[in-house]
């Protein structure tokens, strides 16, 4: 039980060695008692899927049996960001970063780098070798540009440990709040800061609370959106899963403010590590007295809850996201009123994304100019991204708001694999759109990517290169705004689907000029005509792609081809008779049976080449990879 | 994700509906209280078949059509019953951009059945999901809770095997 600042403080000057422990830039004077090693396992989902917790148990087992569990701490962390190069360990105080460890790896490195002292250089991520030296994961490109504020625990703590959250100055911000500040003061610092939704929205945090907070005296609530709709990115997930105390102490620096005593935190039931760690979190700041009553000695008071979501897109938007909670089918309902005046069982509520509460308790602390001091001057701060598809460093990164597109994609992001060129990437999920090559160079704020006909979103951001269709891609996040509409008003529900009929048509090789005139209309209809975002936002990827890949659509509708390759009725697998050896190898591949030999010998070959006959093909392409030598079969 | 009804024949039994009254008992009159009823019913069930939905219905005196429209909101919600090993391929956006339709169209082949369906033996369901975070790991599928990632369509037929056997 913590009863005061100086009992957290206390805490906080004993764990922090240990956090310092794992910063490479500490030097390496900082030790941590008798433990000369820590080893940090990343427990993210992505890593965990590749099994990271097993590797964990065969690792303690292995320090057990080399006799060291006292000079070793095994440490589960939350996403390290890397997730592309998972499952991850990190051996502190050096700093040195093993990738795609297996389980039978664990042995190795205990003998090897734990017992030895030396690192296993075949395990290291080649980054981080150059020659004889070994780098710190601080010096490769992928963190090097990264400033990360809400991700700073992800990857450092242990998130099932409150001690170790307390040692990176955690609860201090909230101690701060409750006994040395007036709610005004938290607002105006929040408003000062000029932080912005992270969910999406982009709306000034501190505007939201400050309404709320002038609302009359009362039962209030504070909610948090973890319902991370689109279906492409993990940054809250990871939030949750890698520093759940950040939230749990910013939600109730929040219900300080506005003066609610309980919270809730909606998050998908998909997420059950996530959901597991948060519950964890809560019952541990229970315990310790840093939710319930009299929190630090006065008498302020906050509690909060998990609800679960039973995964439906639109329950992300925040009216519905209430609805939800409140036990019905999550519908929205139309705003205003906003629900900081009347939002969760009509009482006045604020409701704020995971990313946006993680930034709270730092600006606190650090203050509003510090945060000012990062970005651009309309978005203040940093931005988590969910970096996917075409990039070679899939994962989480923290950037700075105003860097450019191409420097977090080949910087950062360690640019496009395969030697392939860059085509676009899309913002903002499905609500998104595309930004292309020739807007490389866009500064990532809010106001750039809408600018841009895309927008920020919640942080998704999928890499595309040129094997994608564009016309393809729209049909896709179409599909799922189909399935997703809640059906509540007709533009949406009834114009999503007309969207998906004219796309459906064209990627078949059916499409006619005037459906381009035809979707725009429609596009434009739905947006101006839904009641909440998802319809308003919906057909974004048309518009979008329509605009800057029109040739795209034209090439489908008048020479009925697909550029890319992707849609099936617009291609045929073809093998080009002099690159052919005859080897014969695509043909064994073949479930179809349409490969057959010609007479036709190339120029120097032995064997007479492959031929596809088009009518019994079923283009499932699994001839293609079986030629990757020759590269005689390409789709035409 | 769409729904349809299934078309594998109902065969609860005698002791799972005692389960399921006592269930709706319980909750019966509480305000909102489909939500948890319809996730009991899930848990008894394995899913959510017509029949019960229909049985849901009549005991709470609520329409067929409320129930329907619930059950088919949310995506935890599932209408048909899954197989002994469950194949669920991620379709998130980040695992589509690299391919995942593909391993869909491999496994549709292979298993002879269409997404949301299960195989007449009931050893194979195949599903779609969304993102489930190993984005990093993409194009990734579940069998059960085994999750396989990095894969190409030619590596489908091998993970089928290890089941298949
Ligand atoms: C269709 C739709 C889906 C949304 N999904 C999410 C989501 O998954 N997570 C989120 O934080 N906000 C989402 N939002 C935005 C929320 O409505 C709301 O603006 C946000 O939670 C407010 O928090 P913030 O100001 O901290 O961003 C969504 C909005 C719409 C219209
Ligand atoms: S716009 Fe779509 S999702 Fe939103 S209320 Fe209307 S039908 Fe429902
Ligand atoms: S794409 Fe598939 S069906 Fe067509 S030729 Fe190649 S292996 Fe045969
Ligand atoms: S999940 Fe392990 S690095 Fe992201
Ligand atoms: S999109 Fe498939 S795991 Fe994220």
């Amino acid at each position: 039980m913590i009863k005061n600042v100086a009992e957290l403080t206390a805490i906080r000057d004993t764990y922090a060695n240990k956090i310092h422990f794992r910063k490479h830039d500490a030097g390496a004077e900082v030790s941590d008692g008798n433990i000369k090693k820590h080893v940090l396992i990343c427990g993210g989902t992505g890593c965990t899927s590749s099994k990271s917790v097993q590797i964990k148990a065969k690792m303690e087992e292995a320090i057990k049996e080399a006799g060291i569990q006292d000079e070793v701490q095994v440490v589960l962390t939350g996403c390290f960001g890397l997730c592309a190069l998972g499952p991850i360990v990190i051996v502190y105080p050096e700093g040195t970063f093993y990738s795609r460890i297996e389980i039978k790896d664990a042995e190795t490195i205990v003998k090897e780098h734990l017992v030895g002292g030396n690192p296993v250089k075949s395990l290291l991520y080649s980054e981080t070798v150059k020659g004889d030296e070994i780098l710190s994961l601080n010096e490769t490109a992928f963190y090097k540009k990264q400033k990360r504020v809400a991700l700073r625990n992800c990857g450092v703590v242990d998130p099932e440990c409150i001690n170790e959250y307390i040692g990176t100055n955690g609860y201090m911000a909230l101690a701060k709040v409750v006994t040395e500040m007036t709610p005004d003061e938290v607002i105006n610092t929040i408003l000062e800061s000029g932080i912005r939704g992270r969910g999406g929205g982009g709306f000034p945090t501190g505007r939201k609370w400050m309404f709320a907070a002038a609302q009359p005296k009362g039962q209030k609530y504070v909610v948090c959106n973890g319902d991370e709709g689109d279906p492409g990115a993990f940054m809250d997930r990871s939030i949750l899963e890698g520093d759940p105390h950040a939230l749990i102490e910013a939600m109730t620096i929040a219900g300080y403010a506005i003066g609610a005593n309980q919270g809730y935190v909606y998050v998908r039931a998909e997420y059950p590590i996530a959901v597991n760690r948060l519950q964890a979190a809560i019952d541990a700041a229970r315990r310790e007295g840093l939710l319930g009553k009299n929190i630090f000695g006065t008498d302020f008071e906050f509690d909060m809850q998990i609800r679960l979501g039973a995964g439906a897109f639109v329950c992300g938007e925040e009216t519905a996201l209430l609805t939800s909670i409140e036990g019905n089918r999550g519908e929205p309902r139309p705003r205003p009123p906003f629900p900081a005046v009347k939002g969760l069982f009509g009482k006045p509520t604020i409701i704020n994304n995971v990313e946006t509460y993680a930034n709270i308790p730092q600006i606190i602390l650090k203050g509003a100019d510090w945060f000012k001091s990062m970005g651009t001057e309309k978005s203040k701060g940093t931005k988590v991204f969910a970096l996917g598809g075409k990039i070679t460093n899939t994962g989480l990164v923290e950037i700075p708001m105003g860097t450019t597109l191409r420097e977090v994609v080949e910087e950062i992001g360690g640019g496009i694999p395969n030697g392939k060129k860059f085509k676009a990437a899309q913002t903002g999920g499905p609500s998104g759109g595309c930004i292309p090559a020739s807007k490389y160079d866009v500064e990532i704020d809010y106001d750039n990517l809408i600018a841009q006909g895309s927008m920020m979103g919640s942080g998704g951001l999928i890499v595309m290169d040129e094997d994608t269709c564009m016309v393809d891609l729209a049909k896709f996040f179409l599909e799922f705004t189909v399935d997703e509409s809640c059906g509540k008003c007709a533009p949406c529900r009834i114009g999503t689907v007309r969207l998906l009929e004219i796309l459906t048509k064209i990627t078949e090789g059916n499409g006619e000029m005037e459906d381009l005139d035809k979707l725009e209309e429609l596009a434009n209809y739905i947006k101006s005509a839904s009641l909440c975002g998802l319809g308003q936002t919906a057909p974004n990827p048309v518009l979008s792609t329509l605009a800057n890949f029109r040739d795209e659509y034209i090439a489908h509708i008048v020479d009925k081809k697909c550029p890319a390759g992707v849609c099936k009725n617009l291609f045929t697998y073809k093998i080009d008779l002099d690159k052919c050896m005859g080897c014969g190898l695509c043909a064994k591949q073949c479930p179809a049976d349409a490969i057959s030999r010609t007479d036709y010998v190339a120029e120097g070959h032995k064997l007479a080449s492959m031929q596809i006959d088009a009518s019994k093909c079923v283009k499932c392409g699994a001839c293609l990879p079986s030629c990757k030598k020759f590269n005689a079969i390409y789709k035409g | 994700m769409k729904k349809k009804m299934t078309t594998v024949a109902f065969n609860g039994t005698a002791e799972q509906l005692a389960k399921l009254d006592e269930l709706i008992a319980k909750h019966k009159g509480e305000k909102g209280a489909l939500m948890p009823i319809l996730q009991g019913a899930q848990g008894i069930y394995g899913y959510l078949p017509i029949e019960v939905q229909k049985h849901i219905a009549l005991s709470m005196d609520v329409p067929l059509s409320e129930v329907y429209g619930v059950a088919t909101f949310y995506s935890q919600f599932i209408l048909n019953p899954k197989g002994e090993y469950a194949v669920a391929v991620c379709l998130g956006t980040a695992c589509y951009v690299k391919g995942a339709g593909l391993l869909m169209d491999k496994l549709e082949s292979l298993l002879g059945i269409k997404n949301g369906e299960i195989s007449d033996d009931r050893k194979f369901s195949l599903d779609a999901t969304r993102c489930i975070g190993a984005c990093g790991l993409a194009p990734v599928l579940t069998v059960n809770e085994e999750v396989y990632g990095r894969l190409t369509p030619d590596m489908i037929k091998g993970i089928l095997d290890k089941y298949n056997k």
